[in-house]
């Protein structure tokens, strides 16, 4: 790994003057960048650590939903979600492994948009907001596309809010060595319509299924969606699993989640 | 090279490290503990946990700089104080929790933060609990026995069900 300079501000205002070097790059809980910067895929010359941050830590209702600091690890998430929250809280407690969950952050995972992680799809079937250092992002508009995202050079996420939905459930289809989501649908029931957010499926990232949301908000039940067909042409295909097997999945899974949604 | 200062099993400690100093290479080179293994280096096997303020984390994917002034416990934090082998430590010699025993550190640090959360585990929170933790010998059988024995309860008797 290339070296670099490490900074560690322990308040926002401070991460907001050390993002503003040139060639400086947030760090959360790390546990994707630095693999990536061990392969040299990413050489940042100065690291700004947002971990000794109190203003990002911490689970709390708040206006709007539940605010979520972006650098509350995801075991933090998995336990104090879990009575405001709990299809939310469920899915913190299925990334990665413990250590994993004891490092690895909200932030650092939506910010980081990977198309097979985990938060993205709760983050757009809830319809959250991602509050950034400068400014407040719509879920429909943050995510752009794999690893890609609204946020600005030098930006970073400080919180997530996420409305309360009246029932929901994350259904993951593990990918066994990786643990990430060979696919994994969110369906979130609100009083005006319902959600269903698909991750690890699509080269395009985290998307919605707005065919299957019409379905559900017209009748909440796996049935529903038993007519729909899911195009695989924009799937991704791998050695885990076809195109045609994701779009299946995307279809199994979602009747799945609705039958778990609570 | 800044000296970067933690608690290490107990004790104050300082040691030189860069910004990309992983906290893996500062226990094992920097403090010569050099019973946490690195593995795979790539967060995957698990070999590497040690607990930073009472949490399992991999050291080969943390940052010493990050953990500065925490309270970290390794491996060979793990004994009694007189010397003799801890509960994790005892169960997993008497259950023959290991083959090679190279996997062993992280599974004993592992174990040791499930059963701090968790007591009592059943044997599929055990599993659950080690998945993080790759064992390249394939001994999980009597590695999830040793989690069970240490837990206090009948390991036999449970893997007889």
């Amino acid at each position: 790994m290339h070296n670099f300079e490490f900074v560690k501000p322990s308040s926002i205002a401070d991460a907001v003057a050390a993002m503003s070097t040139e060639g400086a790059q947030p760090l959360s809980g790390g546990q994707t960048l630095l693999p990536t910067m061990k392969q040299r895929l990413a050489a940042p010359e100065v690291l700004v650590s947002l971990t000794g941050i109190a203003e990002l830590q911490g689970v709390c209702m708040g206006e709007g939903g539940l605010h979520i600091g972006a650098a509350t690890p995801h075991a933090v998430v998995a336990r104090e979600a879990l009575a405001h929250y709990p299809a939310l809280a469920s899915l913190a407690g299925g990334i990665g492994d413990p250590a994993v969950r004891n490092r690895g952050t909200i932030g650092g995972s939506v910010a980081n948009n990977d198309p097979a992680a985990c938060y993205p799809a709760a983050v757009l079937a809830s319809g959250a907001t991602v509050v950034t250092d400068r400014r407040r992002i719509a879920a429909e508009d943050y995510f752009q596309g794999m690893f890609t995202t609204a946020l600005e050079e030098g930006e970073f996420i400080t919180q997530v809010i996420f409305p309360i939905p009246q029932a929901a459930a994350y259904v993951k289809f593990n990918q066994p060595a990786s643990r990430f989501a060979l696919t994994a649908v969110f369906v979130a029931k609100f009083a005006d319509g319902v959600r269903v957010a698909v991750t690890g499926a699509s080269n395009n990232g985290v998307f919605r299924w707005e065919e299957a949301e019409a379905a559900l908000s017209a009748d909440f039940a796996a049935g529903a969606i038993a007519g729909l067909t899911v195009p695989s042409d924009d799937m991704i295909s791998d050695l885990h699993g076809s195109a045609a097997y994701r779009a299946n999945l995307v279809k199994v899974l979602t009747g799945r989640a609705v039958t778990a949604a609570r | 090279m800044t000296n970067v200062t933690m608690t290490v099993n107990g004790k104050s400690v300082s040691a030189p490290a860069e910004g990309r100093t992983l906290l893996v290479e500062y226990l094992r080179t920097g403090l010569g503990l050099t019973g946490t293994h690195v593995g795979c280096d790539t967060s995957q096997c698990g070999a590497c946990v040690v607990h930073v303020d009472g949490r399992a984390v991999k050291s080969c994917t943390v940052f010493a700089m990050d953990v500065e002034g925490s309270d970290v416990r390794t491996i060979e934090g793990m004994a009694n104080a007189d010397g003799s082998l801890g509960v994790v430590q005892q169960a997993f010699q008497d259950h023959h929790g290991l083959q090679c025993g190279f996997c062993t550190p992280g599974m004993v640090m592992t174990t040791a933060a499930l059963l701090a959360e968790n007591p009592r585990p059943s044997e599929a929170e055990v599993r659950h609990g080690l998945e993080g933790n790759i064992c390249r010998c394939t001994g999980y059988h009597n590695i999830v026995k040793a989690v069970l024995a240490a837990s206090g309860q009948d390991a036999d008797a449970i893997a007889a069900q």
